[in-house]
């Protein structure tokens, strides 16, 4: 070292830069060791509910826990099929969530466009007052909407889960629009001289452009539908009804939780959005970076 | 459905009925003096010819209607959904309606039993914050660190992004159960790992004292949306900023706080305003976690919300519940408004003069 100092030319820089390496050397590491700490601590309950939902009942309860099953057993998985009628639920979340994520794209992309595109006097006006909705808690307006539906004769249905999507969703208009304004005018102006209607533009111009943000807005309102709790919880009260967030608490009973039966349910449940994460995890990325919505 | 295909028809209405108009001036110039008489009127008004591409950018009724065609569909459901709901809920605020009743109008006396007469109105209130003031700042800051290590041009970044974003996406009812489990004081998971470092795990959800803060963790482990949404707007942060600070010898931290922190105040500001919103509205995990509602050990987990859904739909005291809603309505209305004059204070908008 103190050679190097008297042989250089600017020692005080070279020392400098020296340190800086070494710092930047012990940020990493640390950075990379921080990472796998937090890492371990997020990925440990997935763990946790795979081993769970395959230990025989005896091995769920010792202390203390094993998180790899001694014996692989897979009659929990057969007990969440006989336990409830867990297939119905399925099916349920199935219908809802398809018709929901149709709903949604439908209107969605059609009120996107007109507040992207078309001029026209009040549209800012509008368009503040659909933020503004996303701010209004639904609590507010959810006891007058339950009265609507129930005078409707649609409790117990799936139509109060399922129509108000069709009149389009604030956040997704929101992120739509963002997208809309992105694509250049010049393909939609072309469009008209070749005769395009508005409606033949949108259509065969900017949709089939935003197939992406589409996608993102499809599997995002999926996601939200399979795991929505509050909503069947308040319009379906049969059980031949229930959606899988209802279906679930079948397994807790007035005294004990049948905790093996309910963890496989648990597996179920999430695997369709694990596929659908790893499928499509860009359109994710991109639907937060777009809005600022945390999805 | 049906609507739908009912406005599509619409729409093509006037479409097709936009070709019969400027099917006109083209029978019209069959005959000279008509054509002379067009490009006359054509040259005084514009100057130039008016082509069909200005006619198309040009603001007109037809686009004013066809405007509010494309947004009828969430008009409608403004309206029907939203707007004519939040009136209905302030006057049904005022009255005991019960669903099965008349509804006879008791002027303030909703109010009044609120604020005077239901301990569990502010018990209610009183968590609800508890919960606010804990995961809301706990999470910003849970979702900046994660996002500024994940930042720092590491190799695997989009594998650990994956990680950290899992458990948001999949945070429902199934998930509620999975920590119900972990946190058992007897078998679970956390107080077995927390006795390895010789700690005497608390009793979790069966202690009221450790209730929220139970919940309040396991809201940090889906964490991952905000911090994607940090990751985002951290990877538009210019590096000439860090380069100049590099050579000017800043540490990690002084990095941190006087280039990240300002860059990304913006985002944070909008975070934090969704975040407070959602917090105050924390309903299912809490539904979920205790007995079917009931709050939990001691009411140590009835969270407003929780509170209204129980006079509403159990009790179904709509009166009271609507009254309730526009109470947290208000309390929403005034910190959201606090949020917006306080944050110009702290905000940094790059490109514009701060004050």
């Amino acid at each position: 070292m103190e050679i190097a100092e008297v042989k250089a030319a600017s020692p005080v820089k070279e020392k400098k830069t020296r340190s800086m390496k070494v710092g930047k050397r012990i940020e990493r590491i640390s950075t990379y060791a921080l990472l796998v700490i937090l890492s371990t601590v997020f990925i440990f309950p997935f763990l946790w509910l795979i081993g769970t939902s395959l230990k025989p009942e005896n091995e769920a309860m010792t202390f203390p826990p094993t998180l790899i099953p001694k014996v692989w057993d897979f009659a929990n998985y057969k007990d969440v099929f006989t336990l409830v009628s867990f297939g119905k639920y399925y099916l349920n979340s199935i219908i809802v969530s398809f018709f929901v994520v149709l709903g949604t794209v439908l209107s969605s992309t059609i009120v996107a466009y007109g507040f992207a595109r078309i001029k026209g006097k009040g549209r800012n006006f509008w368009f503040v007052i659909l933020l503004g909705t996303m701010m209004l808690p639904p609590q507010v307006t959810m006891i007058p909407v339950y009265m609507i539906f129930s005078k409707l004769g649609w409790i117990n249905t799936f139509l109060p889960l399922i129509v108000p999507s069709f009149f389009g969703s604030a956040y997704f208009i929101f992120l739509l629009r963002q997208f809309f304004k992105t694509i250049p005018k010049e393909l939609e102006e072309s469009a008209y001289l070749d005769g395009c209607g508005t409606f033949g533009i949108f259509w065969r111009i900017v949709l089939p452009l935003s197939v992406p943000s589409v996608i993102t807005v499809a599997l995002l309102s999926f996601m939200w539908t399979w795991n929505d709790f509050l909503y069947p919880l308040i319009y379906l009260n049969d059980d031949a009804k229930y959606t899988l967030a209802l279906g679930i608490l079948q397994f807790k009973g007035a005294l004990l939780i049948e905790w093996g039966p309910m963890m496989a349910a648990s597996v179920l449940i999430i695997l369709p959005l694990i596929i659908l994460f790893f499928v499509g995890q860009k359109y994710f990325v991109q639907g937060i970076a777009t809005t600022g919505g945390k999805g | 459905m049906q609507q739908q295909g009912a406005r599509e028809n619409i729409l093509h209405g006037i479409d097709s009925g936009t070709e019969t108009i400027s099917g006109k001036p083209v029978s019209l110039t069959k005959t000279k003096t008509a054509e002379k008489h067009i490009t006359l009127a054509v040259n005084k008004t514009a100057g130039k010819p008016v082509s069909k591409l200005n006619r198309f950018k040009s603001k007109s009724f037809r686009e004013n209607l066809i405007g509010y065609g494309f947004i009828s569909p969430w008009l409608i459901g403004f309206f029907l959904l939203t707007a004519g709901p939040l009136l209905f809920s302030l006057v049904v605020s005022f009255s005991d309606y019960n669903i099965t009743s008349e509804m006879t109008f008791t002027g303030l006396d909703n109010y009044k039993k609120m604020f005077t007469a239901d301990d569990l109105f502010w018990t209610s209130l009183w968590n609800t914050v508890y919960f606010v003031l804990f995961s809301v700042p706990m999470t910003t800051a849970g979702a900046i660190f994660i996002a500024v290590l994940l930042n720092s041009k590491i190799k695997g970044m989009k594998i650990f992004r994956t990680i950290y974003y899992l458990p948001a996406v999949l945070s429902g009812v199934a998930v509620y159960f999975l920590w119900m489990q972990l946190l058992s004081p007897g078998t679970g998971l956390v107080n077995l790992v927390l006795s390895w470092v010789g700690i005497e795990g608390p009793a979790w959800l069966f202690d009221p004292n450790w209730t929220k803060p139970a919940l309040i963790f396991m809201k940090l482990w889906s964490v991952g949306g905000g911090m994607l949404l940090y990751l985002a707007s951290l990877q538009g942060v210019s590096t000439t900023l860090y380069e100049a600070a590099d050579l000017d010898g800043a540490n990690i931290f002084q990095k941190f706080f006087h280039i990240t922190l300002p860059m990304i105040t913006p985002i944070i500001f909008f975070d934090i305003i969704t975040s407070t919103i959602g917090a105050f509205q924390i309903f299912q995990e809490a539904y979920v976690m205790s007995k079917d509602g009931d709050g939990g050990p001691a009411h140590s987990l009835l969270f407003y919300n929780l509170h209204m859904w129980n006079n509403a739909f159990e009790v179904f005291d709509m009166g009271y519940a609507s009254a309730m809603a526009w109470v947290l309505f208000i309390i929403i209305m005034i910190l959201t408004i606090f949020n917006l004059k306080f944050g110009k204070r702290w905000v940094h908008y790059e490109g514009g003069d701060n004050k």
